[in-house]
């Protein structure tokens, strides 16, 4: 259990960074730690104390083994988030060009 | 039928690529290509509609069959409430591609816009079709990826900055997504929506499923842009190219926002009336608020895009008095009132408001601002522009003979049998409060003096942009005609009878 708590944790971690945080950079890293929370999470449930990963050996019946869909949900979750974090990047990169700051107090062009 | 439907995925995404390669060496085939692939895709979708006949088409990716009736496989289904709205998608899209062609000469990179174009409606389409918890996930993230990458299109100091505010509280509704379906998996075991309906009817944790059902709803509820989680929704609609923001509002806050939620809740969750009464409460408060930030505004595409969050309250209030009622188990056939008012507001939502947005487009195209103040006597330069948007005007603001009035109609007449009369009186104070409004952008726009005196200087937009607001604006017409009995009985009871039937929808998935 103190797995999920640590999870937790790292979630918390992730929002406070994207609340306080004024740099745009900083923001896009705390966004990752979110995002590596809910990786972790979706690895746990998978999880099956004592068991082995899940290569099915057919002499050995009574083997336990993880549950290999989260794992492969992961996998997938974690393309995505590449194409999210490069993307919030590439928007980051053309703001600093336009506005020649990183911080999000001076980029209030919008309001209302 | 069954297993074409991969096509409606298959195709955008298929047509992403080529226009990514041919579209390099052949000059203008990315604009009619794209055009041509909307078009096959709508009329897909309208013989998909047809050829259902109340019942569910099913396709299993991958000839994965169910083992000891359990689904392994990823699951595709159409029924007759998911039809309706990708027929929404993709003639909208058609409509909005047609306008494009000239309107997106305005900026480089076409190829790159049409790619992402094609990549958004297959990822809407993928959310849609898919029976599958973690498909929902994945394409769901196609979409709002290209949509993140379409709004920044115009890399201006505006664009990138509604972009980025986007993205942050788009990944963070993600995120609250992806722990949902976390959770739902830790218990169910399962991600076809049908066999986690199974798996609740052993055993429902009601304390659990609470805490996920609130997970779920905050996440896509923030995709929705439902009120307390709308403050990325004026600046992302009123950033992006004008055809995208008419994509944006007109239907893709319905596919990935309130269609998700819509089936999630009627056909995964258990009903319990204080999540309905939560659900309306949202919808209510999004209605007033919305129509109350949109009456300051001055520029025209956030006085839209408020706009649309109050009227997705009009949805989202009129499906949750259907969900009170369901919950309850009482009166069913003023629930099913309800919720045909709600789903026939949306169908009209897609028209109108896509009709607005490219108004407002076709204006910014012609003056080169998008300021109220600074405009006027456009009526005379521009009359078509004039006439479609005065029908998407009295449409939205609920006047007969157009659309807009039959559904809030039907939703006003459910909210007073079902004896919420403060909500129908809200109802009907947010719908005049909208009239005051569009009266205001009509006169600025179009019948106030001239701001400039030379007012020849501006000329009616190109033929392409003129085609899709007219065919839009007949659309609008058109739409009124769902008001009649048997017309309804077609189009709207199937998707009705699959919401409300608490079986229904599992057992015809996993009975295939």
């Amino acid at each position: 259990m103190t797995a999920y708590y640590m999870c937790f944790g790292l979630f918390l971690v992730g929002l406070y960074g994207v609340i306080t945080r004024r740099n745009l950079v900083k923001i896009a890293i705390s966004l990752s730690i979110m995002e590596i929370s809910a990786f972790l999470f979706f690895a746990l449930i998978g999880y099956i104390s004592g068991g082995v990963a899940p290569i099915v050996n057919p002499a050995d019946p009574d083997k336990v083994y993880v549950d290999p869909l989260p794992q492969a949900l992961v996998l997938t979750a974690i393309v995505i988030g590449l194409a999210t974090t490069a993307l919030l990047l590439a928007v980051i990169i053309r703001i600093y060009r336009k506005y020649n700051t990183f911080d999000i107090r001076e980029i209030r062009n919008l309001r209302g | 039928m069954n297993s074409l439907l991969p096509l409606f995925v298959v195709v955008p995404l298929a047509s992403t690529f080529l226009i990514m390669i041919i579209g390099r060496f052949v000059k203008d085939f990315n604009k009619y290509f794209t055009a041509a692939v909307l078009l096959f895709l709508a009329v897909f979708s309208y013989y998909s509609l047809a050829s259902l006949h109340g019942g569910l088409a099913l396709c299993k990716v991958g000839g994965w069959e169910p083992v000891n009736k359990v689904p392994i496989g990823i699951y595709i289904a159409l029924d007759g409430f998911n039809a309706i709205v990708i027929c929404i998608i993709n003639s909208v899209g058609f409509l909005a591609a047609i306008y494009s062609i000239s309107y997106v000469k305005r900026y480089t990179g076409e190829n790159y816009f049409y790619a992402l174009f094609c990549l958004m409606i297959g990822g809407m389409n993928g959310v849609v079709l898919s029976a599958d918890l973690f498909n929902i996930f994945v394409f769901l993230e196609i979409s709002v990826i290209s949509s993140y990458a379409l709004v920044a299109f115009g890399v201006g100091k505006n664009e990138l900055e509604a972009s980025f505010k986007y993205q942050v509280l788009g990944s963070l509704a993600s995120f609250l997504i992806l722990f949902g379906i976390g959770f739902i998996y830790w218990k169910a075991k399962t991600l076809n929506i049908a066999d986690i309906r199974e798996a609740f009817k052993s055993g429902y944790d009601r304390p659990y499923y609470l805490f996920v059902e609130l997970l779920i709803l905050s996440g896509f509820g923030l995709k929705a842009a439902v009120i307390p989680f709308h403050a990325w929704l004026p600046d992302a609609h009123s950033s992006a190219p004008s055809p995208i923001s008419a994509m944006l509002s007109g239907v893709f806050i319905k596919a990935v926002g309130i269609y998700v939620i819509i089936r999630l809740f009627f056909n995964m969750f258990v009903i319990t009336e204080g999540m309905a009464i939560l659900i309306t409460t949202l919808g209510t408060m999004s209605m007033v608020v919305g129509v109350f930030l949109a009456i300051g505004q001055w520029d025209i595409k956030r006085l839209l895009a408020y706009h649309s969050i109050s009227q997705m309250g009009y949805v989202i209030m009129s499906v949750g008095i259907g969900m009170i009622l369901v919950a309850r188990g009482v009166r069913h056939e003023i629930a099913v009132l309800a919720i045909s008012g709600g789903i026939f507001h949306l169908i009209n939502h897609a028209a109108f408001k896509g009709l607005l947005f490219l108004n407002a487009g076709a204006i910014e195209y012609t003056t080169g601002t998008r300021n109220l103040k600074e405009m006027g006597g456009l009526a005379r330069s521009m009359p078509a522009t004039s006439a479609t948007s005065f029908v998407a005007s009295m449409s939205i603001s609920g006047i007969p003979p157009f659309n807009g009035f039959f559904s809030k109609l039907i939703i006003i007449i459910a909210a007073v049998m079902a004896r919420f009369y403060l909500l129908a009186a809200l109802a009907v104070v947010v719908s005049i409060i909208t009239l005051a409004s569009f009266l205001k952008f009509q006169r600025y726009a179009f019948y106030n003096k001239p701001h400039d005196t030379d007012d020849r200087k501006f000329r009616e937009v190109p033929f392409p942009m003129v085609l899709s607001m007219a065919a839009l604006s007949v659309i609008c017409l058109l739409l009124s005609l769902l008001a009649i009995p048997a017309v309804r009985d077609a189009v709207l009871t199937p998707a009705v009878d699959i919401l409300t039937s608490t079986v229904q929808y599992s057992t015809s998935i996993l009975g295939q």
